[in-house]
Protein backbone atom coordinates (compact mmCIF):
# COMPACT_ATOMS: atom_id res chain seq x y z
CA UNK A 1 0.00 0.00 0.00
CA UNK A 2 1.29 3.72 -0.58
CA UNK A 3 -0.01 6.81 0.81
CA UNK A 4 0.89 10.05 -0.91
CA UNK A 5 0.76 13.16 1.28
CA UNK A 6 0.42 16.62 -0.37
CA UNK A 7 1.76 19.42 1.96
CA UNK A 8 1.61 23.35 0.88
CA UNK A 9 1.16 26.41 3.18
CA UNK A 10 -2.07 27.25 4.18
CA UNK A 11 -3.86 29.84 2.62
CA UNK A 12 -3.04 33.09 3.81
CA UNK A 13 0.41 32.42 4.56
CA UNK A 14 2.95 33.91 2.11
CA UNK A 15 4.80 32.04 -0.22
CA UNK A 16 7.56 33.86 -2.03
CA UNK A 17 8.65 30.70 -4.20
CA UNK A 18 4.89 30.42 -5.53
CA UNK A 19 4.96 34.15 -6.56
CA UNK A 20 8.17 34.12 -8.12
CA UNK A 21 7.29 31.05 -10.13
CA UNK A 22 3.73 32.86 -10.98
CA UNK A 23 6.06 36.07 -11.91
CA UNK A 24 8.18 34.13 -14.36
CA UNK A 25 5.20 32.08 -15.96
CA UNK A 26 3.67 35.29 -16.89
CA UNK A 27 7.06 37.12 -18.47
CA UNK A 28 7.19 33.96 -20.03
CA UNK A 29 3.53 34.74 -21.88
CA UNK A 30 1.61 32.69 -19.67
CA UNK A 31 -1.01 35.07 -19.08
CA UNK A 32 -3.33 33.05 -17.73
CA UNK A 33 -1.88 32.13 -14.59
CA UNK A 34 -2.88 33.82 -11.31
CA UNK A 35 -1.45 33.06 -7.88
CA UNK A 36 0.90 30.18 -7.50
CA UNK A 37 1.39 28.28 -4.56
CA UNK A 38 4.09 25.77 -4.33
CA UNK A 39 3.93 22.36 -1.92
CA UNK A 40 5.48 19.44 -1.78
CA UNK A 41 4.09 15.70 -2.18
CA UNK A 42 5.68 12.74 0.58
CA UNK A 43 5.15 9.31 -0.96
CA UNK A 44 5.38 6.64 1.57
CA UNK A 45 5.64 2.82 1.01
CA UNK A 46 3.33 1.64 3.76
CA UNK A 47 2.92 -2.47 4.86
CA UNK A 48 0.55 -4.65 2.85
CA UNK A 49 -2.61 -5.42 4.05
CA UNK A 50 -3.08 -2.60 6.63
CA UNK A 51 -6.70 -1.90 7.32
CA UNK A 52 -7.05 1.60 5.05
CA UNK A 53 -9.00 3.56 7.88
CA UNK A 54 -6.35 2.40 10.54
CA UNK A 55 -3.31 3.28 7.75
CA UNK A 56 -4.67 6.94 7.26
CA UNK A 57 -4.93 7.09 11.28
CA UNK A 58 -1.17 6.23 10.95
CA UNK A 59 -0.25 8.54 8.36
CA UNK A 60 -2.24 11.43 9.67
CA UNK A 61 -0.18 11.35 12.77
CA UNK A 62 2.92 11.01 10.82
CA UNK A 63 1.93 14.54 9.39
CA UNK A 64 0.97 15.71 12.39
CA UNK A 65 4.39 14.83 14.18
CA UNK A 66 6.50 15.46 11.50
CA UNK A 67 5.65 15.56 7.74
CA UNK A 68 3.93 18.72 8.04
CA UNK A 69 4.05 22.38 10.17
CA UNK A 70 0.31 22.67 11.05
CA UNK A 71 1.32 26.16 11.88
CA UNK A 72 2.00 27.12 8.34
CA UNK A 73 1.07 24.27 7.00
CA UNK A 74 -2.20 21.72 5.98
CA UNK A 75 -1.49 18.75 4.42
CA UNK A 76 -4.00 15.86 2.22
CA UNK A 77 -3.30 12.34 2.59
CA UNK A 78 -4.67 9.76 -0.58
CA UNK A 79 -4.22 6.11 -0.07
CA UNK A 80 -3.29 4.28 -2.97
CA UNK B 1 26.46 28.76 36.64
CA UNK B 2 26.14 25.21 34.60
CA UNK B 3 25.48 25.55 30.78
CA UNK B 4 25.00 23.08 27.99
CA UNK B 5 25.28 23.40 24.09
CA UNK B 6 23.21 20.71 21.93
CA UNK B 7 25.02 19.48 19.04
CA UNK B 8 23.09 18.26 16.16
CA UNK B 9 24.41 17.04 13.11
CA UNK B 10 25.23 19.50 10.73
CA UNK B 11 25.43 22.43 13.54
CA UNK B 12 28.16 24.46 12.66
CA UNK B 13 27.82 27.90 15.22
CA UNK B 14 28.30 25.26 18.27
CA UNK B 15 31.53 26.26 18.85
CA UNK B 16 31.02 29.92 18.84
CA UNK B 17 28.23 29.17 21.44
CA UNK B 18 30.69 27.37 23.63
CA UNK B 19 32.70 30.41 23.47
CA UNK B 20 30.60 33.02 24.16
CA UNK B 21 28.95 30.85 27.20
CA UNK B 22 32.76 30.01 28.56
CA UNK B 23 33.52 33.94 28.01
CA UNK B 24 30.50 35.26 30.16
CA UNK B 25 29.90 32.21 32.65
CA UNK B 26 33.88 31.84 33.35
CA UNK B 27 33.19 28.05 33.09
CA UNK B 28 33.74 25.17 30.78
CA UNK B 29 29.68 24.35 29.29
CA UNK B 30 29.02 20.72 28.61
CA UNK B 31 28.41 19.54 24.85
CA UNK B 32 25.78 17.23 24.42
CA UNK B 33 25.35 15.26 21.35
CA UNK B 34 21.57 14.88 20.39
CA UNK B 35 21.38 11.60 20.70
CA UNK B 36 21.62 11.58 24.32
CA UNK B 37 18.92 10.73 26.66
CA UNK B 38 19.41 14.07 29.45
CA UNK B 39 21.26 16.87 29.93
CA UNK B 40 23.64 17.39 32.82
CA UNK B 41 21.88 17.93 36.19
CA UNK B 42 21.81 21.56 37.58
CA UNK B 43 22.16 22.87 33.82
CA UNK B 44 21.22 26.26 34.16
CA UNK B 45 21.21 27.30 30.30
CA UNK B 46 20.91 25.50 27.17
CA UNK B 47 21.86 26.70 24.08
CA UNK B 48 20.62 25.39 20.73
CA UNK B 49 23.17 26.66 18.18
CA UNK B 50 22.68 27.45 14.76
CA UNK B 51 23.74 25.65 11.49
CA UNK B 52 22.01 23.13 9.30
CA UNK B 53 20.81 20.12 11.52
CA UNK B 54 19.91 17.35 9.43
CA UNK B 55 20.61 19.24 6.20
CA UNK B 56 17.87 21.37 6.55
CA UNK B 57 15.76 18.04 5.13
CA UNK B 58 12.13 18.31 5.04
CA UNK B 59 11.70 21.54 6.69
CA UNK B 60 14.45 23.58 8.63
CA UNK B 61 14.55 22.14 12.42
CA UNK B 62 11.87 19.04 11.72
CA UNK B 63 13.95 16.37 12.65
CA UNK B 64 16.06 18.01 15.07
CA UNK B 65 12.95 19.01 16.54
CA UNK B 66 12.12 15.01 16.88
CA UNK B 67 15.73 14.52 18.59
CA UNK B 68 15.89 12.02 21.09
CA UNK B 69 17.85 15.13 23.52
CA UNK B 70 14.40 17.22 22.83
CA UNK B 71 12.62 15.66 25.84
CA UNK B 72 15.10 16.55 27.91
CA UNK B 73 15.22 19.87 26.58
CA UNK B 74 11.43 20.17 27.14
CA UNK B 75 11.51 18.51 30.53
CA UNK B 76 14.60 21.81 31.17
CA UNK B 77 12.02 24.13 30.17
CA UNK B 78 9.12 22.96 32.46
CA UNK B 79 11.41 23.29 35.25
CA UNK B 80 11.87 27.18 34.48
CA UNK B 81 14.97 26.40 33.01
CA UNK B 82 16.95 28.86 30.69
CA UNK B 83 17.18 28.17 26.53
CA UNK B 84 18.73 30.19 23.85
CA UNK B 85 17.72 29.34 20.56
CA UNK B 86 19.85 31.22 17.56
CA UNK B 87 19.07 30.58 14.30
CA UNK B 88 18.77 27.37 13.02
CA UNK B 89 17.90 26.97 17.25
CA UNK B 90 15.18 29.37 16.90
CA UNK B 91 13.65 27.45 14.32
CA UNK B 92 14.44 24.07 16.25
CA UNK B 93 12.56 25.62 19.14
CA UNK B 94 9.42 26.65 17.08
CA UNK B 95 9.31 23.06 15.57
CA UNK B 96 9.47 21.57 19.38
CA UNK B 97 6.54 23.84 20.20
CA UNK B 98 8.52 25.57 23.21
CA UNK B 99 8.22 28.72 21.16
CA UNK B 100 4.97 29.58 18.82
CA UNK B 101 4.68 30.50 15.29
CA UNK B 102 7.56 29.04 12.09
CA UNK B 103 10.24 30.09 10.59
CA UNK B 104 9.76 30.66 6.71
CA UNK B 105 11.48 31.11 3.68
CA UNK B 106 12.93 34.56 3.41
CA UNK B 107 10.32 36.23 1.08
CA UNK B 108 13.20 37.52 -1.22
CA UNK B 109 13.97 33.97 -1.31
CA UNK B 110 17.82 34.91 -1.20
CA UNK B 111 20.54 33.78 1.93
CA UNK B 112 21.35 36.92 3.52
CA UNK B 113 24.30 37.18 5.76
CA UNK B 114 25.53 40.70 6.59
CA UNK B 115 26.02 42.77 9.70
CA UNK B 116 22.13 43.63 11.00
CA UNK B 117 21.03 46.73 12.97
CA UNK B 118 18.18 45.80 15.90
CA UNK B 119 16.47 47.57 17.86
CA UNK B 120 15.88 46.80 21.52
CA UNK B 121 12.16 46.27 21.50
CA UNK B 122 12.03 45.65 25.42
CA UNK B 123 15.16 46.09 27.87
CA UNK B 124 13.08 44.42 31.02
CA UNK B 125 13.47 40.40 30.06
CA UNK B 126 16.02 38.45 31.22
CA UNK B 127 18.10 38.86 28.11
CA UNK B 128 18.11 42.35 27.74
CA UNK B 129 18.47 44.01 31.02
CA UNK B 130 21.99 45.25 30.14
CA UNK B 131 20.13 47.02 27.41
CA UNK B 132 18.16 50.19 27.02
CA UNK B 133 14.61 49.60 25.52
CA UNK B 134 15.10 51.53 21.62
CA UNK B 135 18.78 51.02 21.95
CA UNK B 136 20.23 50.05 18.25
CA UNK B 137 22.72 46.98 18.46
CA UNK B 138 24.66 45.39 15.54
CA UNK B 139 24.07 41.71 15.57
CA UNK B 140 25.36 39.44 12.54
CA UNK B 141 22.94 37.45 10.56
CA UNK B 142 22.99 34.72 8.42
CA UNK B 143 19.44 32.77 7.27
CA UNK B 144 17.96 31.87 4.37
CA UNK B 145 14.44 30.72 6.80
CA UNK B 146 14.12 33.69 8.85
CA UNK B 147 10.91 35.06 7.84
CA UNK B 148 9.25 35.09 11.03
CA UNK B 149 5.32 34.09 10.87
CA UNK B 150 2.53 33.60 13.36
CA UNK B 151 -1.30 34.34 13.49
CA UNK B 152 -1.82 38.14 14.52
CA UNK B 153 -3.84 36.51 17.66
CA UNK B 154 -0.04 35.15 18.49
CA UNK B 155 1.68 38.02 17.39
CA UNK B 156 -0.88 40.40 19.51
CA UNK B 157 -0.06 38.02 22.01
CA UNK B 158 3.99 38.17 21.95
CA UNK B 159 4.15 42.30 21.60
CA UNK B 160 0.78 42.47 24.47
CA UNK B 161 2.96 40.47 26.74
CA UNK B 162 6.84 42.22 25.96
CA UNK B 163 7.57 38.65 24.92
CA UNK B 164 9.87 40.61 21.53
CA UNK B 165 13.04 41.46 22.90
CA UNK B 166 14.43 42.38 19.15
CA UNK B 167 13.53 44.03 16.35
CA UNK B 168 15.07 44.34 12.90
CA UNK B 169 15.49 48.02 11.72
CA UNK B 170 15.07 47.66 8.39
CA UNK B 171 14.10 44.32 7.15
CA UNK B 172 15.70 41.68 5.85
CA UNK B 173 13.84 38.42 5.58
CA UNK B 174 9.80 39.47 5.57
CA UNK B 175 9.34 38.47 9.52
CA UNK B 176 6.25 39.86 10.57
CA UNK B 177 5.80 43.09 12.13
CA UNK B 178 10.12 43.24 11.87
CA UNK B 179 10.27 40.41 14.81
CA UNK B 180 13.71 39.05 15.09
CA UNK B 181 13.58 37.04 18.30
CA UNK B 182 10.66 35.72 20.94
CA UNK B 183 10.47 34.79 23.96
CA UNK B 184 8.48 32.13 25.85
CA UNK B 185 5.96 32.92 28.68
CA UNK B 186 7.77 33.01 31.34
CA UNK B 187 10.85 35.04 29.92
CA UNK B 188 13.56 32.33 29.90
CA UNK B 189 13.42 30.52 26.44
CA UNK B 190 14.78 33.10 23.77
CA UNK B 191 14.57 32.41 19.91
CA UNK B 192 16.55 34.56 17.92
CA UNK B 193 17.73 34.24 13.93
CA UNK B 194 20.68 37.17 14.49
CA UNK B 195 24.00 35.68 16.26
CA UNK B 196 25.06 37.44 19.06
CA UNK B 197 27.44 34.73 19.94
CA UNK B 198 29.20 36.69 17.05
CA UNK B 199 29.40 39.53 18.24
CA UNK B 200 30.97 39.30 21.59
CA UNK B 201 34.38 40.87 20.53
CA UNK B 202 36.41 38.23 18.84
CA UNK B 203 37.48 38.84 14.98
CA UNK B 204 34.12 39.59 13.45
CA UNK B 205 30.12 40.89 14.43
CA UNK B 206 31.28 43.32 17.16
CA UNK B 207 30.71 43.47 20.37
CA UNK B 208 27.00 43.94 20.91
CA UNK B 209 25.93 40.39 21.67
CA UNK B 210 27.86 40.62 24.74
CA UNK B 211 25.05 42.73 27.00
CA UNK B 212 22.78 39.54 26.19
CA UNK B 213 25.25 37.07 27.78
CA UNK B 214 25.88 39.23 30.82
CA UNK B 215 22.08 40.23 31.03
CA UNK B 216 21.51 36.10 31.04
CA UNK B 217 24.55 35.55 33.53
CA UNK B 218 22.97 38.28 36.20
CA UNK B 219 19.41 36.98 35.87
CA UNK B 220 20.48 33.03 36.31
CA UNK B 221 22.40 34.61 39.19
CA UNK B 222 19.54 36.31 40.76
CA UNK B 223 17.49 33.28 40.28
CA UNK B 224 19.53 30.64 41.19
Amino acid sequence: MKARVHVSLKPGVLDPQGKTVGDTLSRLGFSEVGEVRVGKIIELELEDGLEPSHAEARVKDMCEKLLANTVIEKYEIELA
Amino acid sequence: MKSAVIVFPGSNCDRDAQTALRKASGQEPNMVWHKDASIPDGTDIVMVPGGFSYGDHLRCGAMAGNSPIISALKAHADRGGYILGVCNGFQILTETGLLPGALMRNASLHFVCKQQTLIVNNANTAYTDKYKSGEKISIPIAHHDGNYFADEHTLDTLEGEGRVPFKYDGNPNGSARDIAGITSKNGRVLGMMPHPERAIGGHEGGTDGLAMFESLMQSISVNA
